[in-house]
């Protein structure tokens, strides 16, 4: 039934593709014709997959990811791949070897990352529905700065295979739409078991979004709306929840005090992986060849020099110092501690809340280039990598806007309670459109 | 008496003999393909490509780790231990790290002291392959290095032993017996090339330890202890001190090289796989039923077949021997079990080394007919070694492979057993061209009687049955006394 075709030739002013495929193909099905981005770190058999990286420029995957066969099974049409920061290394789209995305509210702003492309996409009004991962907040983070909705899954809800891995035990891919009922029709498709991925559960995603959530508990943690959140962010965030009241719903104060540790813990567990994942790109078999001339090591030295951009390269060396003998059980090790103690928090919550709602970022999108400086950029991660540490599933939805710009409100739930956090969105979706 | 103690301990790794490779379902069955042609994302370690655990190279390290006596664990996991080579394509290997899937154990051998030694065990773990670095032109100034990713991803098993070993004869005995354990398990075929790799701990007692890599053969392993201790020895007796370094072994010359300081400093950056969950396989223990092993058919052989225990030990040694051993002596253990005992201990392997051949050639049931021919008296021992000979030599050839019995009309060696006439002739015939000889005897010289039959063997060209010739010549003899 192959045979039904569209043209993709958008209008890309935010540079939200990579490459766009012009003619695309699909068939009948949920999705059919339904033109889907795909983040540039999801392999796609025949079309180039970068990474946003120059080191893997070229480079085109012999087979799909589980998530892209689902998606060309559904009948959707996969029309490009989108911008991100290198690797998913960043959260402003600004670390792509191939330029900055835009973001489409604001050209002057960045649009969150590191699936910004995706939401770019979205928010620009170009394709529907898109694709992005979330290793610690790369989809709700761009979903809140543009406007749209993005979910990151329970992790092992979504195959990661063919996902070029950054955090392995951090990352998940997910769905990211205009609505709330786009993003849950996009988790239908992708979510269910893959025995390719060992960390794959068997909890396909069959639901259809309910405005119902009469009774429903929600968690109000302390730390979301503390020191570092943008008061004026804080206050669109608490009048969302008060319409969460209106609808029947009841609120409880709670408190996560692990959260001191979680971006350390993060940001240890994050780079320790990424230096070992990444350590494959050595000019012998993707990006620029190594030069033969030389001895082995001087040329991978070279190639991994010129082909990773500066942020990867810091985040490889901090991974590899953590990881290194004598460091393991003071950084990995430590770092493992304070995430089963997110974990626990989380669990302890849960056993009183069914939800847990707060702001997705602490402030708005950023000017273009505002963020210079490392920490400051990873401080406005604090309120996502928590989940990521958990496991846990969680939502952002437009709740409104500061200065012009968007906010999101970001709703986590218990693990596999990924049907509960749509509904939650949706219901206030609902309310407010 | 503990000084100049040699220390020997080793890490055998094993290529398990499963159908698939350890994290995808490529085949493991490359070696008569051409490069990179049993690959695929998982095992070529292309991005995104994730690893999915072959249960049956778990169970098959568990049979190993049941029959060697060790502990599984409750919880083991796999992690990567990173470092960069071209042959390795993620740029970590995935192994097991601070939880390996057993502990423990031991191996009994016969040591240097005699009686049963027991050789201990640290510990048991899984692990990947890499791939193979083919090199152009020579190593030392070789043009480019090919890479082959075709046995990237076979499982491999690691073996380490504690340092209980105090020559590089019990270390080939401990080899000889791990071999043989994981070939009665069928998890392991040591016909295959490459399927074998040792690196062995050596020191004198009161020095420092050199660990030597690299070793891919089971002889290459006694060269390379033999060539270490010496080497060291010989520094401690002039005085000089044994550095703690890692060397190579050079399978060429049989010596063993110092590497290169920098590659010493590798730091592996072990950490948890993060793509595989932990293994919980304990409770599989008890549902593995293993086979007999090598000690048990040892004593088996002893007592159902009356072998001596050196005989036992020998065809015991290898699962293919035994194999052959029996099906040899199937259709008649009880007139067979001994006479072939011997022959195939003590002659047949001999003959197999010497034409570097494998007890596979070998026809068994050609075996049993020789050994019936030499029951029954129809040839010499000396014929029949010939026979066999004949035997080896055709499976070598590309020519019809006759019997044994056709041999034996063919090259005329039946034995002239009761054809005395034959016999008196030739006896005659000696004695009246050699009278000389004769007059040896009657002036009562013994060695006449021996230089005769040494006449009269060379004209029947050793068919002659020596009993029978020495009878009949000292009857011709004695008639021709005075
Ligand atoms: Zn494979």
């Amino acid at each position: 039934m192959a045979g039904y075709e569209i043209c993709f030739e958008p209008d890309d002013r935010y540079n939200a593709f990579l490459t766009t495929c012009k003619k695309v193909t699909y068939g009948p099905g949920k999705l059919t014709g339904v033109a889907v981005a795909v983040k540039d770190n999801i392999s796609t058999k025949g079309i180039e997959t970068t990474c946003a990286s120059k080191i893997l420029k070229g480079y085109i995957p012999p087979y799909n990811a589980h998530v892209v066969e689902l998606l060309m099974q559904s009948g959707a049409a996969i029309v490009g791949k989108t911008n991100m920061d290198e690797f998913g290394m960043g959260t402003t789209t600004e670390n792509s070897a191939f330029g900055p995305t835009l973001n489409p509210c604001d050209t002057s702003r960045v649009p969150g990352g590191s699936s910004g492309g995706s939401a770019a996409a979205i928010a620009g009004g170009m394709v529907r529905m898109a694709l992005g991962t979330d290793t610690g907040g790369s989809i709700r983070c761009p979903a809140a700065f543009c406007g749209i909705v993005g979910l990151k899954p329970t992790y092992g809800r979504v195959s990661r295979y063919g996902l070029i891995a950054y955090a392995n035990s951090l990352e998940q891919i997910g769905p990211m739409g205009r609505t709330v009922t786009d993003v849950s029709t996009l988790m239908g498709v992708i979510a269910g078991y893959d025995r390719r991925d060992s960390t794959s559960y068997n909890k396909p995603y069959t639901h259809t979004p309910r405005a119902d959530i009469k009774g429903l508990k929600v968690g109000i943690p302390g730390e979301y709306f503390g020191a570092g959140v943008d008061p004026k962010v804080a206050t669109v965030v608490n009048s969302a929840i008060g319409r969460l009241e209106e609808l029947g719903a009841t609120t409880v104060p709670c408190s996560i005090p692990s959260m001191e540790y979680a971006l350390a813990a993060y940001y240890v567990t994050c780079t320790c992986e990424a230096s070992s994942n990444l350590a494959r790109f050595d000019g012998v078999r993707y990006g620029p060849a190594a030069d033969t001339k030389k001895s082995w090591h001087d040329a991978y030295r070279e190639v991994r020099r010129a082909g990773f951009g500066t942020e990867v390269r810091r985040r490889i060396m901090l991974g590899t110092f953590a990881l290194s003998s004598g460091y393991y059980g003071k950084y990995y090790a430590k770092a493992q501690v304070a995430r089963e103690n997110v974990k626990r928090d989380f669990a302890r919550i849960f056993s009183e809340v069914d939800v847990i709602a707060g702001p997705t970022m602490p402030t708005v999108a950023f000017k273009l280039g505002e963020k210079s400086d490392p920490l400051s950029m990873y401080l406005s991660d604090i309120l996502t990598v928590p989940v990521n540490l958990a496991g846990i599933p969680a939502i952002s939805v437009p709740c409104g806007k500061v200065e012009g710009m968007p906010i999101g409100l970001q709703i986590m739930g218990r693990p596999f309670e990924d049907e509960r956090v749509i509904d939650v969105a949706y219901a206030y979706e609902q309310e407010v459109t | 008496m503990t000084e100049n103690q040699v220390i020997i301990g080793l890490e055998v790794h094993c290529q398990l003999d499963t159908k698939s490779k350890l994290f995808c379902g490529c085949s493991t069955d490359y070696r008569s393909d051409g490069p990179n042609t049993h690959v695929c994302p998982v095992c070529l370690g292309l991005p995104g490509a994730m690893p999915v655990l072959n249960k049956r190279s778990i169970e098959y390290a568990m049979r190993v780790a049941k029959a060697l006596n060790c502990t599984v664990l409750h919880e083991s996991e796999f992690s990567r231990k990173n470092y960069f080579y071209p042959d390795l394509d993620k740029a970590y290997q995935i192994t097991q790290y601070d939880k390996p899937l057993a502990e423990g154990g031991y191996i009994e051998i016969e040591g240097d002291e005699g009686g049963e030694k027991r050789i201990r065990l640290t510990r048991i773990h899984v692990e990947e392959d890499p791939g193979r670095l083919v090199h152009m032109g020579n190593t030392e100034r070789g043009k480019y290095s090919l890479v082959d990713y075709n046995r990237a991803g076979i499982p491999l098993i690691e073996i380490v032993s504690e340092p209980d070993m105090r020559s590089p004869k019990e270390a080939r005995k401990f080899l000889n017996k791990l071999r043989a354990t994981l070939e009665y398990l069928s998890v392991f075929d040591s016909e295959k090339e490459g399927s074998l790799r040792v690196d062995a701990n050596i020191s004198i007692r009161g020095s420092e330890r050199v660990e030597v890599k690299n070793i891919s053969s089971y002889k290459g392993v006694e060269k390379a202890l033999t060539f270490e201790i010496t080497r060291q020895k010989s520094l401690i007796r002039r005085g000089q001190k044994v550095d703690r370094e890692t060397r190579h072994f050079l399978e060429a010359s049989g010596s063993t090289q110092s590497s290169r300081s920098k590659e010493q400093e590798h730091d592996y950056r072990y950490f948890p796989e993060p793509d595989l969950r932990p293994l919980h396989v304990q409770s599989w223990v008890d549902g593995i039923v293993l086979p007999e092993l090598p000690d048990a058919r040892r004593e088996r052989f002893i007592v159902q077949y009356g072998c001596s225990l050196n005989h036992a030990r020998t065809l015991t040694g290898e699962l293919r021997l035994a194999n052959f051993y029996e099906k040899v002596v199937a259709p008649d253990p009880k007139g067979l079990s001994a006479l072939a005992a011997t022959w195939i201990a003590d002659t047949l392997i001999g003959e197999l080394n010497y034409r570097d051949m494998t007890i596979d050639a070998v026809d068994a049931a050609g075996v049993t007919e020789l050994m019936n021919l030499l029951r029954q008296d129809t040839i010499t021992d000396k014929s029949g070694i010939d026979v066999l000979r004949v035997m080896l030599d055709q499976r070598l050839n590309p020519q019809p492979c006759e019997t044994p019995a056709a041999i034996v009309v063919r090259l005329n060696l039946a034995k002239t057993a009761g054809d005395t006439g034959f016999l008196t002739a030739a006896v005659e015939e000696a004695i009246s061209q050699h009278p000389t000889a004769l007059e040896d005897y009657r002036n009562g010289k013994s060695g006449a009687i021996n230089f005769l039959m040494g006449q009269v063997m060379k004209k029947t060209r050793g068919k002659a049955d020596p009993g029978e010739l020495n009878r009949i010549l000292t009857e011709a003899l004695k008639n021709r006394e005075v």
